[in-house]
């Protein structure tokens, strides 16, 4: 973990350094780069892409996810943990360009794109980490006279949490690499930038999209790493370190 | 006590898993449900606790119908232990244990303290071992643990699926043997489910073989495998019933008390005399407290030169305790190339003495009485 950390330090400063860089001194005669407040501003649009449409996620995702290893919905986990994982397999631009003829463009069907995207992975794992519970476990704590929602709460949700936040963090990183695409429809963040640059042909604007898109991708992941540590049960860490 | 009253389970595809079982289990018996695999042991003893409910027929825990329990209330006053032990990976030991006295409501205080006496019971030193996790525990320990968190709450009964499957042979062999030891101090009723005959006739007051769902046989081991009630029974106890019923008889049951003894102090001369005298080739020796202290042998006594104790005492011989089984004793026996040996309590004091006849006797014995007759011990 402490590597983890002062790499994403140090791949962050050297990114937003390069930016700053390119922002100042990236002018080409007859292209000007981005300027730092539109960059902010930008950068903003893309917090807000990737926040809404993972906030969506996040909530939907993981009620849902939950609710399918209940005993009476149990048949459904595994056909929807199944096409979860066939989902992801669709290319972001592909899901990005196949919504828009039903939504339109803009700042909506790009929230839209983003969360059928991010939605499945935080699905996925959210089921995979009850149903991977040693059944063992729930059957001794069933036979110890534990009720249904007192097994969920004390043994089911904090030995899936660390999955369930994998699951998210893991949704986070792709959302912000599709959120760069979701510009194609007009949704605003870095990509607008990014594509400005592609349409003239200007390296500085696409390096300056690019950079912080990365910035923020390795940002999101440092962070929620740093969750997915806290949340993990110490018994459970300690079984990682002597495996 | 727990009282089955012909309960059956019949799954809805028809299966009859469990087919019009009657038995009675009183306070303090270990009950062991054996049979091959699927022969409905399991299912039996999870429709004790509900853990799988029961098609026909009624089940009564000191009296009262379990269907009229709420199912968690009942669970909880019903220590529960599985072969796969299922402890909490994300809970310490201390918290494992303390489930079912948190669940009933004890003090923080009062479930540390219990888990503390647990761990103590089953042999661990609690300091070391009550923050400690799963992950950081041996099989073995680990199935202690499971047993003391079944008696987390001091439950009157017991389930316990086997329990001590999943550990090596010999982690096993002395897991049953402390088990043995706790359970007759603690005195429950035990329902203990097997597939293996050696740990069944160990540990059980009384045997239920089942097969195919119904009841075969439901006795004490001694009788199980004296008289075997059909076919099936003699297969399953196996050939080999008469080293297993060696297994099950203790050395006080074959020992000749009180046999005749010297004591340490004593002038050789008088060990000449007495060995003439009560017309013996060996004598014991003890101290004044009664304690063994070694054996003295007529052929040492023969060269005159031998003028004291020290000279002719054999201190380093084999020994057994009276609660060893005669399956034990007869290999120490043979390991010691011995045709005699003492029986010992506590603190070495000398309590009998078992010779190679007295146990062939006590064998031929038990059969002959029990009407098991010898012709399929070959």
């Amino acid at each position: 973990m402490k590597g983890k950390r002062i790499m994403s330090v140090i791949l962050i400063t050297i990114m937003v350094g390069l930016t700053i860089y390119y922002t100042l001194y990236g002018s080409q005669g007859w292209y000007d780069p981005a300027s730092g407040d539109e960059l902010l501003i930008r950068t903003w649009e893309h917090i807000k892409l990737v926040g809404i449409a993972e906030f969506l996620a996040i909530t939907v995702g993981i009620s849902a996810g939950l609710l399918i290893t209940r005993p009476g919905l149990k048949f459904l986990a595994s056909p929807v943990t199944g096409i979860a994982n066939v989902g992801l397999a669709i290319p972001p631009l592909a899901l990005v360009a196949g919504v828009s003829p039903f939504f339109g463009i803009g700042f909506r069907p790009g929230i839209i794109a983003l969360f059928i995207y991010s939605l499945l992975p935080v699905l996925r794992n959210a089921t995979v980490g009850i149903e991977d519970i040693d059944q063992s476990i729930i059957e001794s704590a069933k036979g110890m006279g534990m009720s249904r929602l007192q097994i969920f709460r004390k043994i089911e949700l904090p030995l899936a949490l660390p999955v369930i936040v994998s699951g998210i963090r893991y949704s986070t990183i792709l959302c912000v690499g599709t959120a760069a695409i979701a510009a194609l429809i007009n949704a605003g963040g870095l990509g607008e930038i990014i594509m400005r640059g592609q349409s003239g042909n200007f390296g500085s604007l696409m390096l300056q999209g690019a950079l912080l898109t990365a910035g923020l991708a390795v940002t999101l992941d440092w962070l929620l790493s740093e969750a997915e540590e806290k949340l993990t049960p110490e018994g459970l860490k300690l079984g990682k370190e002597i495996e | 006590m727990i009282k089955l009253e012909n309960v059956s389970k019949i799954y809805p595809d028809g299966t009859e898993a469990v087919r019009d079982i009657s038995l009675q289990i009183q306070e303090g018996e270990l009950c062991v449900l054996l049979g091959p695999s699927g022969c409905g042991k399991t299912t039996t003893m999870k429709m004790i606790n509900r853990l799988i409910p029961i098609t026909e027929g009624k089940i009564y825990i000191d009296g009262t119908d379990n269907q009229e329990l709420d199912e968690n209330e009942l669970r909880r006053d019903i220590g529960y232990a599985i072969q796969e032990i299922g402890l909490f990976p994300h809970m310490t030991v201390a918290e494992n244990i303390a489930t079912v006295p948190h669940l009933k409501g004890w003090t923080k205080k009062e479930a540390r303290n219990r888990a503390d006496e647990l761990l103590e019971l089953m042999g661990m030193d609690p300091a070391e071992h009550m923050d400690k996790y799963p992950v950081e525990l041996s099989g073995g320990q680990r199935q202690r643990v499971g047993v003391a968190r079944s008696l987390g709450a001091n439950p009157p009964i017991m389930l316990m699926d086997e329990p001590f499957g999943a550990i090596d042979p010999i982690t096993r062999d002395s897991l049953q043997d402390e088990f043995l030891k706790i359970q007759a101090e603690i005195q429950k009723t035990i329902v203990f489910v097997t597939h293996d005959i050696n740990e069944a006739i160990k540990m059980g007051t009384k045997i239920a073989l089942l097969k195919d769902g119904e009841l075969i046989q439901y006795s004490p081991p001694a009788e199980l495998l004296a008289q075997p009630k059909n076919q099936f029974v003699r297969d399953f106890v196996g050939a080999d019933r008469t080293l297993k019923s060696m297994r099950l008889m203790r050395a006080r049951d074959a020992m000749k008390s009180s046999p005749k003894t010297v004591s340490v102090d004593s002038d050789i001369g008088e060990v000449r005399e007495e060995m003439e005298s009560s017309d013996v080739d060996y004598l014991i020796v003890t101290d004044d407290s009664g304690r063994f202290q070694g054996w003295i042998r007529a052929a040492d006594l023969d060269g005159e030169s031998v003028d004291s104790m020290e000279e002719v005492l054999s201190r380093d011989v084999g020994s057994v305790g009276r609660e060893t089984a005669l399956s034990d004793a007869l290999s120490v026996m043979l390991e010691e190339d011995v045709a005699n040996i003492p029986v010992l309590g506590n603190d070495n004091v000398l309590e009998g003495i078992l010779t190679f006849n007295d146990l062939q006797q006590v064998i031929g014995e038990t059969y002959t009485e029990e009407g098991g007759g010898r012709q399929v011990t070959g």
